[in-house]
């Protein structure tokens, strides 16, 4: 069942569009946002709310990779793995991810504070290698200054 | 020389808010375009030879004359593409968090030229600073009334909202990011009809690339003559941001006139490879450009003469190869970063992309064969240009094509040696 904030959250973007349906990422997003992802009882929720059929959200869902159809730990960590991070070495990075969390793409930590994803090119080449700690942007990585980020998430 | 786009960026980057904009000369234009005919406005434009900063390089009043003037519609709209994934590029970002109101007054007089009542600021979703600068922006526009119902009081109307993306390269793709804002899967549409007719949810839609936008105020303040005077190339019209990453001794994003060589870009303002390395390509304007070499380095960095030497300026952000990466390990890189990112839509792209993928990892991983290339090389010629449902797999292609034209014996090497000799 969807919270009543939730659904508030939901039909507030009914507003923006001219038809509801058009809100359907707005309200994934919105049930992300209060749940850290979205589950197959939420698709269902939302086909209800939003007059579409489950199918048709699931295939918006699993269309968008900041969207998470599987549970995900408190926080999101998003390496970037494309060229400029890949010339400037973000495998070192992601080796050190891996040995310090325990976790492999894709994977959440044991105390779910981190799952780790790979993500398309964050925008920040010039100071590459980087990622994403849930909405922060972290530069110019290296194995020690890994272990200060990852300390500073509780 | 000067630097329109960028001279209110901090050297910090934090934002320029309302008052300081307005004290640095902000929203002039939109006061000078509001006394204008609407079609005066695309005229200048089109005159300025302002070409579409996203990659294409369109004019842009050009793009804006295709939305019909007359006859009634429920809404028309302008997009601001604000998608900015194409792997090596960094430039929108910088405008958006450094100075979000340019953009902002950009919109306003270009929603003037084309008559457009709603518009939206699309950004991906991982730029989150940069929406939460965006939206701060937004209320302070609403608030001094340079947005709204009554612009300067001129009853002129413009309601302009973010909206923050979730993912998928393709959503750069202007008809896909329609799609997207619609609330659907971001699959490209077939064009004909074209977005300036029949947009989103059906309007006549301009979309355009976020530092094309910028350049709206500086080109209706000044006057076509000075903007064509700050580049050095005629028919391109203003300054450029370019910008470089790799194993350069200072990456970074520069404003500079249209016509900067190569060269200079490379060795003046990016400071030259790091020590010990030495240059072996680039790629001009994103992941999706052909590879240039050093026989190009004295090439002007404009659309003309970067098509000339075989690839496209692109998004001007450049991807610098040293001679100690892997060439064959990058465009691997690229086309895992293409087949990812292909919408799946059509056959080509979306069974072709993998296959290429596949390929150039059995070659890195040392178990490639000669035949190999040559099954590379006919996957370029059938993912080109033509041959699928948008530019993606031709993009893709970019890179790859001119990888096997110009390190074809690094590839060999792979194959010969059963290994990677960079590792």
């Amino acid at each position: 069942m969807l919270t009543a904030e939730e659904i508030h959250e939901i039909k507030e973007e009914f507003h923006l569009y001219p038809y509801k349906q058009a809100a359907c990422i707005e309200a994934l997003k919105v049930v992300q946002k209060h749940r850290r992802w979205v589950s197959d009882e939420n698709i269902k929720d939302l086909a209800g709310l939003l007059e579409m059929s489950a199918e048709e959200i699931d295939s918006v869902a699993t269309f968008y990779n900041l969207i998470y159809r599987k549970p995900v730990g408190k926080y999101v960590i998003l390496l970037c793995d494309s060229v400029s991070c890949y010339i400037m070495g973000y495998e070192t990075v992601l080796q050190h991810l891996e040995r310090t969390l325990g976790i492999k793409y894709g994977e959440t930590t044991t105390d779910d504070r981190f799952t780790m994803l790979p993500v398309p090119c964050l925008g920040t080449c010039d100071h590459a290698p980087a990622m994403m700690v849930g909405n922060d942007l972290y530069r110019d990585l290296t194995p020690e200054k890994i272990d200060e980020i990852l300390n500073s998430y509780n | 020389m000067e630097r329109p786009l960028t001279k209110n960026i901090r050297p910090d980057g934090k934002p320029v808010f309302i008052k300081e904009y307005e004290s640095l000369g902000g929203y002039q234009s939109v006061k000078k375009a509001l006394k204008m005919q609407p079609k005066e406005v695309t005229e200048l434009v089109k005159k300025s030879n302002l070409k579409g900063r996203g990659g294409a390089g369109f004019n842009t009043g050009l793009k804006w004359s295709f939305v019909p003037m007359e006859g009634e519609f429920e809404h028309k709209y302008l997009v601001a593409n604000g998608d900015e994934m194409e792997p090596g590029t960094f430039k929108d970002r910088l405008l958006i968090e450094g100075d979000p109101h340019q953009l902002i007054e950009g919109m306003i007089v270009t929603a003037f030229a084309i008559q457009a009542d709603e518009g939206y600021i699309f950004i991906r979703g991982e730029y989150t600073y940069a929406a939460d600068v965006v939206a701060k922006a937004l209320a302070e526009a609403y608030e001094a009334g340079y947005l709204g119902t009554n612009i300067m009081k001129t009853g002129y109307k413009f309601n302009l909202h973010l909206h923050t993306s979730v993912g998928r390269y393709i959503c750069g793709e202007e008809t896909a990011l329609l799609n997207s804002l619609e609330g659907k899967r971001a699959n490209p549409r077939a064009k004909p009809p074209f977005p300036q007719v029949s947009g989103l949810f059906g309007q006549p839609t301009i979309v355009n690339n976020i530092e094309t936008l910028c350049n709206i105020p500086h080109i209706i303040n000044n006057g076509v003559e000075w903007y064509n005077g700050l580049s050095l190339t005629p028919g391109d019209g203003g300054t450029k941001l370019f910008g470089a990453s790799g194993k350069v001794k200072k990456p970074g994003l520069w404003e500079l006139p249209f016509g900067v060589t190569l060269r200079e870009l490379l060795e003046d303002y990016a400071g030259g490879m790091q020590d010990g390395l030495k240059f072996k390509g680039c790629l001009p304007g994103g992941a999706s450009t052909d590879f240039l070499v050093a026989e190009h380095l004295d090439i002007k960095m404009d659309y003309a003469s970067v098509a000339a030497a075989g690839s496209r300026l692109g998004t001007g952000t450049m991807i610098v190869l040293d001679d100690k990466t892997c060439p064959v390990g990058m465009v691997l890189n690229l086309e895992h970063f293409f087949a990812q990112e292909s919408c799946g839509f059509c056959t080509p792209c979306r069974e072709g992309l993998p296959w290429t993928e596949k390929i150039l990892r059995k070659i890195e991983e040392g178990k490639g064969e000669m035949k190999d290339l040559d099954i590379l090389q006919f996957h370029t010629k059938f993912m080109g240009p033509g041959n699928t449902f948008c530019a993606l797999a031709p993009g893709a292609m970019a890179p790859l094509q001119s990888a096997l034209k110009y390190f074809r014996e690094d590839f060999e090497l792979h194959i010969k040696e059963h290994k990677c000799s960079w590792k």
